[in-house]
C-alpha cells in the first residue's frame, strides 16, 4: 500500500495532461470548422479585362454614367469636347461610388465631398489617391473599357 | 384552504418564498443623485420593446438584397400597423442607444464601478458594445441607399486597421464587396448572434446588480442615506416612467414615422448626405478633421487606433481608478469623464450641423 502513495500524485497528473489535452483539442476540432465557416470562401470570378460600358450613341457629350465592371462599379465620362474617359468608380476615400457633375466638370464622391478632376486626380476633399482609370477604346458603337 | 395548500405546493418547488423574501430586501438608497438610478430599468424596458417589436418585424421581413426592401415597404404599407411597429422600432433603438449612455455616464460620474462592482461595470461596457452592433447591423436590413452607403464605409474604416483589416472587411462583408450576402450576414448577427450574447452577459450584468444592491456616490455619507423599498414603491415609480416612454415611443412613431428611403442599387452613384445613426456621428466627424497623413501614418488608421484604446481605457476604469475615496483621484476622473462626454456631445453637433 506504501509503495502506491508516491506512485498516485504522478499517475493522477498523467490523466489530468491526458484529459486536458485532449478537451482541448476537441474543443479546437469543434472550434476551427465553425471559424473558417464564418470566414467567406473566395469567389473565384472569371478575370473580365474588358467590358462594353455603354454605346456611343446613348452617351452625350458633358455626361456620366456608372457602368459594371465584373463586380464593381465603374465610371465612364464624356467630357464637352467629346473625349471618353473612364475610371474606377470606387472612391479611394472610404469605398462610396463617385458622380459626374456636368456643372462642375468634375467627379464628385457625395459621401465626404471628395472632388477628382477629369484625370481621375483627387484635387479636394479626404481621398487620398487618384481613382484608378481604365483605356477606352471605341469600336462602331461601342465603348469598350479596358484594365491597364 | 385550497389556494393555501397550492401555494404551498408551487412554493416547495420552486422557492418562490425565498425569492419574496429577496425581493423585500431590495432597496434603493435616497439622495440627490437618485434620479439616475431610472437609466438603467429604462434601457431595460427599452429592450424589451426592441426584443418584441422585433419578432414582430421577423413575421414578414425577408432578409435578402432582392426582397428586404420590398419586404419592410410590404411592412409600412400594408401590414396593420406595420407602420407603427417598425417605427416603435426604430426610435425605441435610438431611445435605448441614449439611456444606455446616459446610464453608462451617470454611473461614471457616481463612481458606481468601484469594488466590488468592477465586473458590473466591464459587462456594461460591453452592453454598450453589443447595443452599438445592434444598430449597426439593424440599420443595413431595409436595404435602403442610406443604409447601404453607411454600410459601405463603416465596413471599409473596419478595413482600413493594420493587420486584422482586410479579414474584417471581409468577414463583415461576407465578401469582397458590400452585397447581398453582407446582409444576410447582418441579418444573421442582428437576431442571433448578438441577441444571444445579450441574454448572457445582460443575465451577468442583472445578476451583479442584485448581488451587489444599489451603489450609493462617495459623496453621500452610507450610513446616513435613506432607503426606499424596490418593491412596491421604486418598481412603481418605474412603471411610471415606462408608460411615459410608451407614449413618447407612440407619439414619436405617429408624428415622426421612419423613413424608407430608396431602395439601395450597389451601382448608382453615392447621395449626398450620407451620415451614420447619430451615435457613430462624433466618431466619424474626428476621422473627418484628421489629415491625410499624421507623420508616415494614414490618419484614419491612427483616429480608429485612438478611438479603440479610449474604449480599452473606458473598459478599465475601474481597475485604474482603485481609489475613490481620495479626492484627487476623484477630481481627474471628473475631469477625464467630463471631457469626453463634452468631446462626444460637442463632435455629435458639428457632424449634425455639418
Amino acid at each position: 500500500m506504501d509503495t502506491n502513495g508516491p506512485e498516485k500524485p504522478s499517475r493522477r497528473r498523467f490523466l489530468d495532461i491526458l484529459l486536458g489535452t485532449s478537451a482541448f483539442a476537441t474543443l479546437g476540432a469543434i472550434l476551427y470548422p465553425v471559424f473558417r465557416f464564418m470566414v467567406p470562401p473566395q469567389i473565384v470570378e472569371a478575370q473580365q479585362n474588358s467590358v462594353v460600358a455603354a454605346k456611343t450613341s446613348e452617351l452625350a457629350n458633358n455626361t456620366g454614367k456608372i457602368f459594371k465592371f465584373g463586380s464593381k462599379p465603374g465610371l465612364i465620362v464624356r467630357t464637352d469636347t467629346g473625349e471618353v474617359k473612364a475610371f474606377s468608380a470606387s472612391c479611394t476615400h472610404l469605398d462610396c461610388i463617385v458622380q459626374y457633375q456636368p456643372e462642375a466638370k468634375n467627379i464628385l464622391c457625395a459621401c465626404h465631398n471628395g472632388i477628382y478632376d477629369l484625370a481621375g486626380k483627387n484635387v479636394s476633399g479626404p481621398p487620398p489617391r487618384p481613382l484608378d482609370e481604365y483605356a477606352v477604346n471605341v469600336k462602331g458603337d461601342d465603348i469598350i473599357v479596358t484594365k491597364t | 384552504m385550497k389556494t393555501e395548500a397550492l401555494k404551498l405546493w408551487f412554493d416547495k418547488r420552486l422557492g418562490i418564498s425565498s425569492a419574496v423574501e429577496l425581493a423585500e430586501k431590495k432597496e434603493i438608497p435616497l439622495h440627490r443623485h437618485s434620479i439616475w438610478y431610472y437609466f438603467g430599468g429604462m434601457t431595460l424596458f427599452l429592450f424589451v420593446v426592441q426584443v418584441v417589436t422585433g419578432i414582430l418585424l421577423l413575421l414578414y421581413y425577408r432578409p435578402s438584397a432582392e426582397n428586404a426592401f420590398e419586404s419592410v415597404q410590404f411592412i409600412v404599407t400594408e401590414v396593420e400597423f406595420g407602420w407603427l411597429i417598425r417605427s416603435v422600432h426604430s426610435w425605441s433603438a435610438n431611445l435605448m442607444i441614449l439611456t444606455l449612455f446616459i446610464h453608462m455616464f451617470s454611473t461614471y460620474f457616481m463612481s458606481a464601478f468601484r469594488a466590488p462592482r468592477e465586473i458590473t461595470w466591464v459587462t456594461g461596457v460591453f452592453l454598450f458594445v453589443i447595443s452599438i452592433c445592434f444598430g449597426f447591423s439593424g440599420y443595413l436590413l431595409p436595404w435602403n441607399e442610406l443604409a447601404f452607403f453607411a454600410t459601405k464605409v463603416g465596413t471599409d474604416i473596419a478595413g482600413v486597421l493594420p493587420f486584422v483589416g482586410d479579414f474584417m472587411l471581409r468577414f463583415l462583408r461576407g465578401g469582397d464587396e458590400v452585397t447581398g450576402a453582407t446582409l444576410t450576414r447582418f441579418f444573421g448577427f442582428h437576431v442571433a448572434i448578438l441577441p444571444a450574447t445579450t441574454t448572457v452577459v445582460l443575465g451577468i450584468h442583472l445578476l451583479l446588480v442584485q448581488m451587489h444592491g444599489i451603489s450609493v456616490p462617495p459623496g453621500q455619507e452610507k450610513e446616513s442615506v435613506k432607503k426606499m423599498k424596490f418593491f412596491p414603491n421604486f418598481f412603481l415609480r418605474d412603471l411610471i416612467g415606462w408608460i411615459v416612454a410608451v407614449g413618447i415611443l407612440a407619439a414619436l412613431a405617429a408624428i415622426f414615422p421612419w423613413e424608407l428611403g430608396v431602395k439601395a442599387d450597389p451601382f448608382a452613384s453615392a447621395p449626398a448626405g450620407i451620415k451614420p445613426e447619430w451615435y457613430f456621428l462624433f466618431m466619424f466627424q474626428t476621422l473627418k478633421y484628421l489629415p491625410a497623413k499624421i507623420l508616415v501614418f494614414e490618419g484614419e488608421v491612427i483616429g480608429i487606433l485612438a478611438f479603440m484604446l479610449g474604449g480599452l481605457i473606458w473598459l478599465l476604469v475601474p481597475f485604474i481608478n482603485r481609489r475613490t475615496d481620495s479626492k484627487k483621484a476623484k477630481v481627474v476622473f471628473n475631469v477625464f469623464g467630463g471631457f469626453v462626454l463634452m468631446f462626444i456631445v460637442v463632435m455629435t453637433i458639428i457632424g449634425f450641423l455639418d
